[in-house]
């Protein structure tokens, strides 16, 4: 990575004769500045698109919903007591963390069968595994919409054959939240499957080896070897997920767009309907950056995560 | 005698062998049941889209027998698409996004990954770091503000905001891959090229791109997913059909009111699926290996 490679080339000019001294300083000088001109389209893009918005999104949820007048914090104040919200926070809450905590479980059984089974056949497995997540989110979600229809439910065909009632899938408060929860688990799924199989490779053989003449069982072999080894790929691969499940919009808007009664809101559908539907932009701000201060708590982990592993592997 | 306990010797080893060996084609077959289970589960929607797909709107409004059988297979519904003028522009649009998104998201990422595994200089540590907090922002944290900035550029219902809006959600994770790729290419590489003579862009273009370019086919699949299947920002900023993409085209065109063509809405998923699923049942190795690369490298 960038690690001051002008530095012991500057240690190097520091000995040698004047002339080339100045000669290997304008050599570093340009250098570093090449190398600034070449990140300059990053840093403008970054800085124009996701900074400036950041900080223009804090601006706009204190203004009221005409965005005449400063209000403070009383968008958010407004929010929090309003039943809907309360809703919302909670079913974000309980969308991400069992959507996230099934997918590596899920994952985990995956990626253990795949390694079972020999590497030539692995290809034609893991390709068939992955189709849902090949597949782009908006338009695989219509299809479980459709499979959910209250009344060509292909599901409910299934249950009425084995003599059970229909379901109102998406028509039921809880039904709604498992559902979406369920579309979220199938969909990623194969991206836990994928990262657990590569780390479970890189777990060497000898470990096994050494523990199996020390007489550890299946079990101890799993808690012992395997998830120690893989601890950092699987915390790294949870707060990733829990990320980008917590943010999820596409499946709760295609799904439910957020009934029955507000109760598979979560907070990108809420300020998808308040700020773009309804046209209050500053109440809309204020509930995405609700997401804000828990995305940041996952970040936050996820960069130590990835600092240790880093250290570690350079230690 | 001693041949007849070297030969139980045998037997036991044999016998040994034997338990291990068919303990490992249990757990094998066991494997590959389970596995076969999950496959099925997994796909049962994208079998479920083909089926639908093939239905005409009588067959499925009849509502006779298991929805899951199709008994009058017709192509008349991807026929309607294919000459249905709209869905002709979305598909255009979409390509369109797709292509120029991918075009300046590789160029941008390829650029500052070269210069931030290479070059240091003043923050350069700094701009790494959060590159990769860049890509930890989802779409949904900013499309609010977003929607106010696109409206003061006069972007609002221009499928060219997502050509600049796209490579924001590429980017950061582009770089993120392709400055695993280059450092891992020996300096010494790059010292010979410039005892020849090479300039910079010289040793990028002739060097980095050739040598990395499993990391480029993944990083360039990344960009490729993103803009091809992204749902939120076109859903927000744009409203007309001549402006729409395939994500929410299909959504808003086919499904009026209550009316629901669900048989033309899932040949349109599959149409709309078939440049992702090609792409990957071609290229899938090199995009698995770049991405578990991307996340366990530091």
């Amino acid at each position: 990575m960038a690690d001051g490679t002008n530095v012991p080339i500057g240690g190097l000019a520091a000995a040698s004769p004047k002339g080339r001294k100045t000669a290997m300083q304008k050599f570093a000088q340009r250098r570093s500045t090449t190398g600034f001109l070449l990140c300059l389209p990053l840093i403008l893009l970054v800085a124009c698109f996701v900074v400036y918005p950041a900080f223009y999104a804090i601006y706009l949820s204190m203004l009221n919903k005409k965005m005449t007048a400063f209000v403070g914090l009383g968008n958010f104040q407004f929010l929090l007591k309003r039943h809907t919200f309360q809703l919302v926070i909670f079913q974000s809450c309980l969308f991400a963390i069992t959507a996230v905590v099934l997918k590596a479980l899920l994952g985990f059984t995956l990626a253990h069968l795949m390694h079972n089974i020999p590497g030539k056949n692995q290809k034609i497995w893991r390709g068939l595994l992955l189709v849902p997540w090949v597949i782009p989110l908006a338009l695989s979600t219509l299809t479980w919409w459709w499979m959910f229809d209250p009344s060509y439910s292909a599901f409910n065909w299934v249950l009425n054959q084995f003599g059970f009632a229909n379901v109102p899938w998406l028509g039921v408060g809880w039904i709604a939240r498992f559902c979406t929860i369920a579309v979220n688990v199938w969909y990623g799924t194969p991206f836990f499957m994928i990262m657990y199989l590569a780390a479970l490779k890189s777990v060497p053989e000898q470990l096994y080896e050494a523990s199996a003449i020390d007489g550890a069982n299946a079990v101890q072999k799993l808690f012992f070897v395997t998830l120690p080894m893989m601890r950092n790929i699987i915390s790294i691969t949870v707060l990733f997920s829990l990320i980008t499940t917590f943010a999820d919009f596409d499946i709760v808007r295609i799904l439910t767009a957020g009934g029955p009664q507000d109760m598979t809101h979560v907070f990108a559908t809420y300020a998808f309907q308040v700020g773009i539907q309804s046209g209050d932009i500053p109440l809309g701000a204020a509930d995405s950056l609700f997401m804000f201060p828990i995305l940041a708590f996952a970040a936050f982990f996820v960069l130590r995560g990835v600092t240790k592993r880093t250290k570690e592997i350079a230690a | 005698m001693s041949a007849s306990a070297a030969e139980r010797r045998n037997a036991v080893a044999a016998k040994r062998r034997n338990s291990l060996h068919s303990q490992r084609l249990w757990a094998l077959w066991g494997s590959y049941i389970a596995l076969g289970v999950f496959v099925v589960m997994f796909l049962v929607p994208p079998f479920y889209t083909l089926v639908t797909s093939l239905k005409s709107s009588a067959e499925i409004s009849a509502q006779v027998g298991s929805p899951w059988l199709v008994r009058h297979p017709t192509l008349e519904n991807f026929w309607y698409l294919i000459t249905y003028p709209n869905f002709q522009r979305y598909y255009l649009n979409s390509v369109i996004v797709t292509i120029l998104t991918v075009s300046v998201s590789m160029v941008i990422s390829v650029l500052a990954a070269f210069s931030l595994s290479r070059m240091g200089f003043w923050g350069s540590q700094t701009l790494s770091t959060s590159v990769f907090l860049t890509y930890l922002v989802p779409p949904s944290l900013l499309f609010i503000p977003l929607f106010q900035i696109i409206g003061q550029l006069g972007l609002i219902n221009n499928f060219w905001c997502l050509v600049i809006l796209y490579p924001t959600l590429a980017v950061p994770f582009c770089t993120w891959i392709m400055i695993g790729y280059f450092s891992s290419i020996p300096r010494e590489l790059d010292e010979a090229a410039l005892i020849d003579g090479a300039g910079y862009l010289q040793m990028l273009w002739k060097i980095f791109i050739p040598v990395a370019m499993p990391g480029i086919i993944a990083a360039t699949i990344f960009a490729f997913t993103v803009s091809w299947g992204a749902f939120l920002y076109p859903l927000a900023y744009l409203y007309t059909s001549n402006q729409m993409v395939l994500t929410v085209g299909i959504i808003s065109d086919l499904i009026r009111g209550d009316v629901f063509q669900w048989g033309k809405i899932m040949a349109a998923c599959l149409l709309a699926s078939l440049p992702p699923i090609v792409i990957y049942a071609f290229l899938m190795d090199y995009y698995v290996a770049g991405l578990t690369a991307g996340a366990t490298k530091g």
